[in-house]
């Protein structure tokens, strides 16, 4: 993965990124809960990180089933 | 065969008030969440704080797959029914408005409508038969231009009759009201589908038919009501920290403050083996028990039952009386003599025993769950039968 660049999605809690990242768990795709980095937000809370070239794949996963604030580049 | 207790065995016939036994699996979610993951969840994102937030998901997950609700997160949990229903209530309705409600509620919804009466809100109660049935067309007929809200339980805890929810929801959408549904006699117990119904906020038990701990319920809410539902209670909620306002999104706008996660490990355990034995399968056993026990009581004399006479047009609730006996001496001498233990008298529902004519002594009010057998019920018969003179070896 050297070289890779990654994404955050930003979601309104941890509710809602549990909720992602069981989407994604069932949809097979490789992800990271981290904790929001302070740059991004003074959320003291959770954001799911996946490599960018996902990002599409990812967005049509949520679609429709759980909603996200922002999609941040690391 | 003795009546007197067998054994010091009981014969729990309480479950409308609170489910018992729970399943093996409640209190092992209980024990696994309290000796391997203790974190708090929504705050943090250390493992265990996550995965308290998972337990935490799973049980929205499994309540939204029974309700029929395509988004978990739209289920907010309290702590019971009553507060879900408070939620509901006070977070709605303004002085000005109109609500209407059944005269079968219970005083989770009829105390907070008495108090938003007293605020300004214009209350109409709908007359109830005799057997507790509420006819849709007196609904219809109680309807104002300022109406904004129906709001009636799904079945009566006193008689457990059945009112007819989707036809009720469908009077509601034509109308553009708001459709509240108490589910806390029926969440578990009998179908429930939000979308079907055109229910726009069902407020839920978690201890009864779910088989949760005490101390849990929730609040389902229809996309975009979150929008005119008031918090009753606000503070931390682990998102939008920064700011000083209460979040306005579910369901984090409904639950502030640490959460009853021990109580939701077991909540979400209850609401699985629900699901894995299947509403059907859990209303048809407990149909059995109540037409069983009805067909029994109806050759006792001396035994008044309210309710509608058939089983399928109830819960398994029972509330009967016997002659010469009140409520509150039948029960102590069911639970005393026999180890049966059920409700007296007027089970927090005054309005409903004015219906069924049984204000102020109430009834004793049997309520069978999934885990009664066919033989506590003809032993119950056997004991309601020497209470009512027909045995004569007191």
């Amino acid at each position: 993965m050297e070289g890779q660049r990654y994404i955050v999605f930003l979601f309104p809690s941890v509710s809602y990124a549990l909720k992602a990242e069981k989407i994604l768990k069932a949809a097979g795709i490789a992800h990271k809960l981290i904790p929001v980095p302070r740059h991004i937000s003074s959320d003291c809370g959770v954001c799911v990180r996946i490599t960018e070239d996902k990002q599409q794949d990812v967005e049509r996963e949520f679609l429709g089933k759980v909603g996200w604030d922002k999609v941040v580049l690391l | 065969m003795p009546l007197d207790k067998l054994n010091n065995r009981i014969i729990y016939f309480d479950n409308a008030a609170t489910s018992w036994p729970k399943p093996a699996g409640m209190m092992a979610a209980m024990i696994n969440y309290n000796e391997m993951i203790g974190g708090s969840p929504g705050r943090s994102g250390h493992q265990r704080s996550l995965d308290a937030g998972r337990i935490i998901l799973e049980t929205r997950e499994a309540l939204a797959e029974l309700f029929g609700c395509d988004d978990s997160l739209r289920i907010a949990f309290t702590k019971n029914a009553t507060e879900a229903l408070n939620i509901a209530l006070s977070g709605i309705l303004n002085p000005g408005d109109h609500v209407i409600t059944s005269s079968m509620e219970h005083n989770s919804v009829m105390r907070p409508l008495r108090y938003l009466e007293s605020q300004g809100v214009q209350l109409s109660v709908v007359s109830c038969s005799g057997d507790g049935r509420l006819n849709p067309a007196d609904v219809l007929a109680a309807i104002q231009p300022q109406t904004r809200m129906l709001v009636v339980t799904h079945a009566s805890n006193v008689t457990g009759t059945i009112h007819p929810i989707a036809e009720l929801g469908e009077i509601a959408r034509n109308h553009g009201i708001l459709f509240c549904v108490d589910a806390a006699q029926t969440a578990g117990a009998l179908p429930i589908q939000v979308d079907e119904m055109a229910i726009d906020l069902l407020a839920f038990s978690g201890h009864k038919s779910l088989f949760g701990p005490q101390g849990t319920g929730g609040l389902y809410v229809r996309k975009g009501t979150e929008n005119q539902l008031r918090p009753l209670m606000m503070g931390g909620t682990g998102s939008r920290s920064e700011f000083e306002g209460q979040p306005d999104f579910m369901p984090d706008k409904y639950e502030s403050g640490t959460p009853n996660t021990i109580g939701l490990a077991g909540l979400g355990a209850g609401v699985r083996f629900v699901l894995a034995e299947g509403v059907e399968a859990i209303r048809s056993k407990e149909e059995g028990l109540t037409a069983r026990f009805l067909g029994g009581l109806a050759a006792l004399p001396g035994v008044t039952v309210y309710g509608p006479p058939d089983a399928a047009n109830r819960t398994a609730v029972v509330s009967f009386n016997v002659a010469g006996v009140s409520p509150s001496e039948a029960a102590l001498e069911l639970d005393e003599r026999f180890g049966i233990l059920c409700r007296p008298g007027l089970q927090c529902a005054p309005a409903a025993h004015r219906t069924i004519g049984t204000f102020s002594q109430g009834t004793i009010r049997f309520g069978f769950g999934y885990f009664n057998k066919d033989e506590e019920i003809s032993l119950a018969l056997a004991a309601i039968q020497s209470l009512a003179g027909g045995d004569t070896e007191k």
